[in-house]
C-alpha cells in the first residue's frame, strides 16, 4: 500500500485541478484560433467575463444556462459512479422534453401546478426510457453503452424533427406556407414561475434541491450504495449477492431521467415551446454533452456539480456575448465549446488510467490486493 | 407493355444507385476493416469522412480539379486519423472515448473552416462544383441492363470495388496481412516475434483515415457537388455497422455495403414516389442499424479478440 499513500496528497491536488488545467488549455488553443481570425484574445476573453458576470441580468443568464447543465450533471454523477458512461444526454433531454411538452399541450384544463408537475414527471419518464434502453442492452446483451447512447441521440433528433413537423406542429404553422417546425406555445399557467425580474426560473431551485437529493441517494441509501459498489467492482458485488445487471440498468435509467428533466425545464422555464433547427444542439444547446463536463468538473459529486455547472454556464453565456462583442463567426463558439469538452473528458480518462495503472503497480508489488479504492473501469468489447 | 418496361427501368435504376451509394460506405468500411483487424476500434470514421468531404470539396472547388480534391480528401482523412492514432494507440486513451472525441472535434472544425472560407453562404448561394460524371466502359456499358447496373459509374466507384480485391489479397496472401490479423487476435505473440505492434496499429489507423477521407470525397465530389454541415449523415457509423455485419471479411463487407446501398436507394425512390413514410425514419436508419448490428454481432466469430483493447508491453 506504500506507493498509493505516498503520492496521495500531491496527486490528489493535481487530479482535482486537472479539469481546470484542461479548460485553460482549451482556452489557450482558442486564443490561437482568435489570432488566426485577427481578433485580440485579451479583449475577447474580457468580453467573455463581462458577458457572464458583468450585471444582474448577465449573471441570471448564466444561472439559466447552468440549470440544464446541473440536471444533466446529476444524472452523470449517478451513471459514472456506477461505471456506466452515458453520452446520451442530448437524446434523453429531447425525448423528455417531447413527452413533457405533449402533456402541456394536451391537458390544458388542469390547474397550473398540477399540469407542470405532470409534465415534469413524464419528462423524467421519457428520459428514463431513452436511457434505460441502452442500459438494458448493456446489462443483458453486453452492447457497449457509449456507442448505443450516441446512436440513441441521433435517433431522438429524427424523432423530434418528425414530431415537430408532423403530429406536434403548431396548428397555426401547419396552415402557413412557412411550416416552421415548432409546437404551439404553452399556456401561461404552465410556465415555471420566475424568481427575480430576469429570465431566471424555478427550475434552477428544483435542480439545486435535486442535487441534495442525489447526494442522499448515492451515499445514504442502499440503492445508491449498490450502484456505486457495482461501479467500483462488479465481481465483488456479484459475490456479495448484488444483481449487477439490474443496477447497471438503473444507473443509466436514472441518469437519463435527470437529463429528461433538464429537457422539460428548458421548455417550461425558458422557451415555452419546442422548436427544431434540425440538429440536437438547436434544442439542447449541447447541454447533454456539456453536462458531462460539468459533472467531471465537480469530481462526479452532486453538490460540487452546482458550482461547476455555474462556472460552465458562465463560460457558455460569456462566449456568446464575446462572439457579439468582437465579431467572430458563431462557429467559433461551437469549436471552443467542443475543445473544452474534449480536453476535460480526456483529462478525466487520463486520470482514471493513471489510477488504474498505479493500482496495478501496487498490486504487483504487494502480494495482497489492496482492494478497489477508487473506480476502476472494466475493459469491454463492443461487439 | 410500356409500363412493364418502365418498371424494369425503375428496378434497374434502383440497383444501379444501390451500387453507387454502396461504394461510398464501401471505402470507409474497408478502411475500418483493416483498423479493426489490427485490434483498434476506431469510432471516428464519421469525423474522418466529414473532414475528407470538406477537404475534397475545397480543393476541388479552388483547383478546378476533382482528382486533386480526391488526393486532398485522402490526406485530410489521414491527418484526422493521426490525432486518433496518437490518442488511442500511442497514449492509449480509451479507444471509444478517443473516437467520439475526434468526432466532436472534426464536426466543429469542418463547420468552422467552411464558414471562415465562405462567410456569406446563404445570401450568396451555396458554392458548388461539377461532380464526377459517369465513366461508361466501352462496349460493356452497352449490354442491356447489366451495362447500366455495373459499367456506368464514376471512376471512384470502380476504385472502391477494386479495393475489395486489393484488401483481400493483402489480408490473406501477404505476410504483412497475416501479421496484421494476428495482432488483432494476439498482439503479445506478435510482439514476442519482434514485430512492433504500435507501428502496425498506427499504420492501420492511418490507412483507415485515408479510406474514410476517400469515402468523404465520393460524397462531395461524386454526387453532391456541394458541402453542407454534417453532409455524411451517419454514413461513418454505417461503415462500422457494415464491418460487423460483414463479419470482418472483405467479401462479405462488399455484400453488406451493397445491401445498405440498396436500402438507401430504395428510400430515395420511396420518397420520389411520394409514399407517405416519414423521411426522418430513413435518416435515423443508419443509427438504428448500427445498434442492431452491434446487438447481433456480439455472437459473430470473426471479431478480432483483441478488438478495443490497448496493448501494454510487459
Amino acid at each position: 500500500m506504500k506507493k498509493l499513500f505516498q503520492s496521495d496528497w500531491g496527486s490528489r491536488l493535481i487530479e482535482g485541478l486537472l479539469p481546470v488545467f484542461a479548460t485553460l488549455a482549451a482556452l489557450l488553443l482558442g486564443a490561437v484560433m482568435l489570432l488566426f481570425l485577427k481578433v485580440n484574445p485579451v479583449e475577447a476573453y474580457k468580453a467573455l467575463w463581462e458577458g457572464a458576470f458583468g450585471s444582474t441580468n448577465a449573471f441570471a443568464e448564466t444561472l439559466v444556462k447552468a440549470t440544464p447543465l446541473l440536471l444533466v450533471a446529476l444524472g452523470i454523477c449517478i451513471s459514472f459512479r456506477g461505471d456506466v458512461i452515458n453520452i446520451g444526454g442530448e437524446g434523453q433531454m429531447i425525448v423528455g422534453a417531447l413527452l413533457g411538452t405533449w402533456v402541456g399541450l394536451t391537458f390544458t384544463t388542469l390547474p397550473g401546478w398540477l399540469g407542470v408537475s405532470f409534465a415534469l414527471l413524464l419528462g423524467f419518464v421519457g428520459g428514463a426510457i431513452w436511457g434505460g434502453i441502452p442500459g438494458f442492452l448493456k446489462a443483458y446483451f453486453r452492447v457497449n453503452e457509449i456507442l448505443s447512447t450516441v446512436m440513441m441521440n441521433a435517433i431522438a433528433v429524427q424523432l423530434m424533427n418528425f414530431l415537430l413537423r408532423g403530429p406536434m406542429i403548431d396548428p397555426s404553422q401547419a396552415e402557413l406556407a412557412s411550416q416552421i417546425p415548432q409546437t404551439a406555445r404553452l399556456l401561461e399557467i404552465f410556465r415555471l414561475p420566475r424568481l427575480v425580474p430576469t429570465r431566471l426560473h424555478l427550475g434552477a431551485l428544483i435542480a439545486v434541491a435535486l442535487a441534495i437529493l442525489v447526494y442522499i441517494l448515492l451515499w445514504r441509501t442502499t440503492l445508491g450504495y449498490r450502484i456505486r459498489a457495482v461501479g467500483q467492482n462488479p465481481n465483488a458485488s456479484r459475490y456479495a449477492g448484488i444483481k449487477v445487471p439490474r443496477y447497471v440498468v438503473l444507473a443509466l435509467l436514472l441518469s437519463g431521467a435527470f437529463a429528461g428533466l433538464a429537457g422539460v425545464t428548458q421548455v417550461f422555464g425558458v422557451n415555452y415551446r419546442m422548436i427544431t433547427d434540425g440538429s440536437a444542439s438547436g434544442f439542447t444547446g449541447s447541454a447533454g454533452f456539456n453536462g458531462i463536463v460539468a459533472a467531471l468538473f465537480g469530481q462526479l459529486h452532486p453538490i460540487w456539480s452546482i458550482p461547476a455547472s455555474v462556472l460552465f454556464g458562465a463560460l457558455l453565456v460569456g462566449a456568446n456575448s464575446m462572439q457579439r462583442a468582437v465579431q467572430v463567426p458563431s462557429a467559433f463558439v461551437t469549436a471552443l465549446n467542443g475543445l473544452v469538452v474534449v480536453f476535460v473528458v480526456s483529462s478525466e480518462i487520463w486520470r482514471r488510467r493513471r489510477q488504474r495503472r498505479r493500482l496495478a503497480a501496487v498490486m504487483r508489488d504487494e502480494e495482497a490486493p489492496p482492494g478497489d479504492k477508487e473506480n476502476i473501469p472494466q475493459a469491454e468489447t463492443v461487439a | 407493355m410500356s409500363s412493364e418496361y418502365l418498371q424494369i427501368d425503375l428496378i434497374i435504376s434502383i440497383f444501379a444507385s444501390a451500387v453507387r451509394l454502396g461504394t461510398i460506405v464501401l471505402f470507409a468500411a474497408l478502411g475500418e476493416l483493416i483498423v479493426e483487424r489490427s485490434g483498434v476500434l476506431n469510432l471516428s470514421v464519421e469525423g474522418m469522412m466529414l473532414t475528407g468531404a470538406l477537404a475534397g470539396f475545397l480543393v476541388g472547388y479552388f483547383s478546378h480539379s476533382l482528382w486533386f480534391g480526391v488526393l486532398a480528401a485522402a490526406f485530410a482523412g489521414m491527418i484526422v486519423s493521426v490525432i486518433f492514432a496518437l490518442l488511442a494507440v500511442v497514449f492509449q486513451v480509451d479507444q471509444t472515448v478517443s473516437g467520439l472525441t475526434v468526432n466532436i472535434f472534426a464536426g466543429g472544425l469542418t463547420f468552422f473552416i467552411y464558414r471562415t472560407i465562405f462567410p456569406d453562404v446563404g445570401s450568396q448561394g451555396t458554392p458548388n462544383l461539377v461532380p464526377f460524371s459517369a465513366l461508361k466502359i466501352p462496349y460493356l456499358s452497352q449490354i442491356p441492363m447489366l451495362g447500366e447496373l455495373l459499367f456506368s459509374h464514376h471512376a471512384m466507384a470502380y476504385l472502391a470495388l477494386f479495393m475489395v480485391l486489393v484488401i483481400w489479397f493483402y489480408m490473406y496472401r501477404t505476410k504483412s496481412g497475416l501479421i496484421l490479423r494476428t495482432i488483432g487476435e494476439n498482439p503479445r505473440a506478435v510482439d514476442m516475434k519482434g514485430v512492433n505492434v504500435t507501428t502496425y496499429r498506427v499504420l492501420a489507423v492511418l490507412f483507415g483515415g485515408v479510406m474514410a477521407g476517400l469515402a468523404g470525397s465520393v460524397i462531395t465530389l461524386g454526387s453532391a457537388g456541394v458541402f453542407v454541415a454534417d453532409i455524411t449523415a451517419g454514413r461513418g457509423w454505417l461503415a462500422i455497422a457494415i464491418v460487423i455485419f460483414g463479419d470482418w471479411k472483405p467479401g462479405r463487407i462488399l455484400w453488406a455495403s451493397l445491401f445498405f446501398g440498396f436500402i438507401d436507394a430504395l428510400q430515395m425512390q420511396v420518397q420520389a414516389l411520394g409514399i407517405r413514410l416519414p423521411y426522418q425514419l430513413f435518416l435515423a436508419m443508419p443509427y438504428i442499424m448500427t445498434v442492431i448490428a452491434v446487438f447481433l454481432g456480439r455472437r459473430r466469430s470473426g471479431a478480432p479478440i483483441a478488438l478495443g483493447t490497448a496493448y501494454v508491453r510487459e
